[in-house]
């Protein structure tokens, strides 16, 4: 009997993108960004970053133009799906070969240890991309999990291996135009490759493992590359009309679309109840309430929890992480902003935060404190820009 | 020869400029004792494209070192601080429609505000141009 695998990738990714990025999203700040690049890890793209003359930041430990994520892959036998929806709110086990589900972590408490893409290859492969800034939590997480998994009578249908598959690269090609210009480089169909579906894609005589999505609201790709061939996937990637873009532009995109970044909107003190997240627990999940944690978040569910993840416009001046959200011509503290920007495609200041349950109404008026004053702001639903993605 | 007063005060004005740690600059003009206070060309490549900034209110008195403002890049916000003590008698509402002017023109129509300044002698501990420049490269 071959041995069930579960695989975790600690990998890189890093964005490319087409047309989407104005230069207004390609600013830097330095002013408070220490770059001490000496010290950081790197990755394998370091040195095609510096010759295509990115500034680069210090991110999750990385000297980085660009997003990094960890990435696993679970591969095992049946036991994965059980495994992995031990861990996770979600429904693995209705989910499509070839699909992915937005997920979390939890801990005992419901707390989210990390926020997760799961893609299902099989009943008992699984690949999961989890955040770089998160990686050793993740990694321990897993391994005293998967170790009691195992020595349990779970595991008598199998045990569950989980392969960490360091230096591989991850590259995000998103905007209006990736597809176009991933077609080129394909003989794959790749409008049957609809939002949230993946597939091992052709490149370069290379078979790459790629998914439909990103961290952007937009259509895109995220691709999956051996060590060997990180470097010449980019530079095939990253020809004209794509711009490399860095971390500023994808943390603009996210919050426009309504995404969390793990540490600023989500962490473990918060259930993803909480966290507006409540539609990634499997209706199937809540009635057998067999994953960690389930019994702080069921508890959430059921009796409403005690703050709630919302969208904000504020006038006047951007509010950032940790700006106070007051009821409206009071002092009274009501809640926190977690992320906020002014939104280069809107052009108004948009916010993330956690308000008290009842506050959370969307067009609910409040005020948010910045450098000492109140101004107004109002509860608005997420995304703030309408996501294109590929639905074929 | 009999020097007039006014061509006198007039020509021995001198405008210095002076520099701070925290990317600032104060033109200052000894006459009036009158500081326009600008962010360098410096902090503006820095920041990037600076989308919103926020101003002190005419009529404040201001203590050297005080947060009187911030300016916001879509990254990041930063805090202005007053290089000197004494009262704000202008603002430059210009920069409220066209923020875009600090990285436009940042030491010229850029200017932040301008500040009645209490003590000259505070404008002379800043740091001349050749030692911000140095401050920049250290």
């Amino acid at each position: 009997m071959p041995l069930p695998r579960v695989l975790s990738l600690a990998r890189g990714q890093s964005m490319l993108r087409t047309r989407l990025a104005p230069a207004t999203r390609q600013s830097w700040a330095a002013r408070g960004i220490a770059t001490h690049a000496t010290e950081l890890k790197r990755t394998a793209l370091y040195d095609f970053h510096v010759e295509n003359k990115a500034k680069m930041v210090p991110f999750a430990g990385y000297s980085m133009p660009l997003a990094y994520g960890d990435v696993g892959q679970v591969s095992t036998e049946k036991t994965a799906t059980a495994f992995l929806e031990w861990l996770t709110p979600s429904s693995l086990s209705a989910l499509e070969p070839y699909s992915s589900t937005l997920s979390v972590l939890l801990n005992e408490r419901g707390g989210i240890i990390d926020d997760t893409i799961i893609t299902k290859h099989a009943e008992d492969a699984f690949y999961v991309v989890t955040n770089a800034g998160r990686r050793d939590r993740d990694l321990s997480w897993f391994k005293e999990k998967l170790d009691e998994w195992n020595t349990s009578d779970q595991s008598s249908a199998g045990k569950v291996e989980h392969e960490i598959l360091d230096s591989w690269g991850l590259l995000a090609l998103q905007g209006p135009e990736a597809a176009a210009y991933l077609q080129g480089l394909t003989s794959f169909d790749l409008s049957e490759l609809t939002f949230g579906k993946s597939a091992f894609v052709p490149i370069e005589g290379i078979n790459l493992h790629v998914a439909r999505g990103g961290y952007t609201g937009e259509d895109g790709f995220e691709i999956s590359i051996p060590p060997a061939y990180t470097v010449r996937v980019a530079k095939l990637l990253s020809k004209p009309p794509v711009q490399l873009t860095g971390l500023g532009a994808r943390d603009s995109l996210r919050l426009e679309a309504g995404m969390c970044l793990y540490g600023e909107d989500l962490d473990e003190d918060t259930t993803p109840v909480e966290g507006a997240l409540s539609w990634v627990i499997g209706k199937d999940r809540r009635e057998k309430a067999d994953f960690i944690g389930a019994e702080g978040v069921l508890k959430h569910l059921k009796d409403g929890p005690p703050r709630r993840r919302v969208g904000l416009i504020v006038e006047g001046a951007p509010a950032r992480h940790g700006a106070k959200i007051l009821a409206p011509s009071t002092s009274d503290v009501i809640g926190h902003v977690t992320s906020g920007i002014p939104s280069p495609t809107l052009g108004k200041n948009i916010a993330m935060g956690y308000v008290q349950n009842g506050w959370h109404k969307k067009g609910t008026e409040v005020a948010v404190e910045v450098r000492g004053k109140a101004r107004p702001a109002l509860l608005t639903p997420m995304p703030f820009i309408k996501p294109r993605y590929w639905r074929g | 020869m009999r020097r007039h007063p006014l061509a006198f005060a007039q020509a021995r004005t001198i405008v210095t400029k002076r520099y701070t740690d925290d990317h600032e600059a104060v033109s200052f003009d000894d006459q009036t004792k009158i500081g326009t206070v600008m962010i360098t060309d410096y902090a503006q490549k820095s920041l990037g494209d600076v989308v919103f900034v926020e101003l002190p209110s005419e009529g404040a008195v201001v203590e050297k070192g005080d947060v009187i403002g911030a300016v916001e890049s879509v990254k990041a916000a930063s805090d202005i601080y007053s290089p000197v003590t004494g009262t704000v008698i202008a603002i430059n509402s210009e920069l409220d429609g066209s923020p875009s002017l600090l990285n436009k023109s940042p030491e010229d129509k850029g200017w932040l505000c301008k500040i009645e300044v209490k003590d000259p002698a505070e404008v002379e501990v800043l740091m001349t141009q050749e030692e911000y420049k140095a401050h920049c490269e250290s």
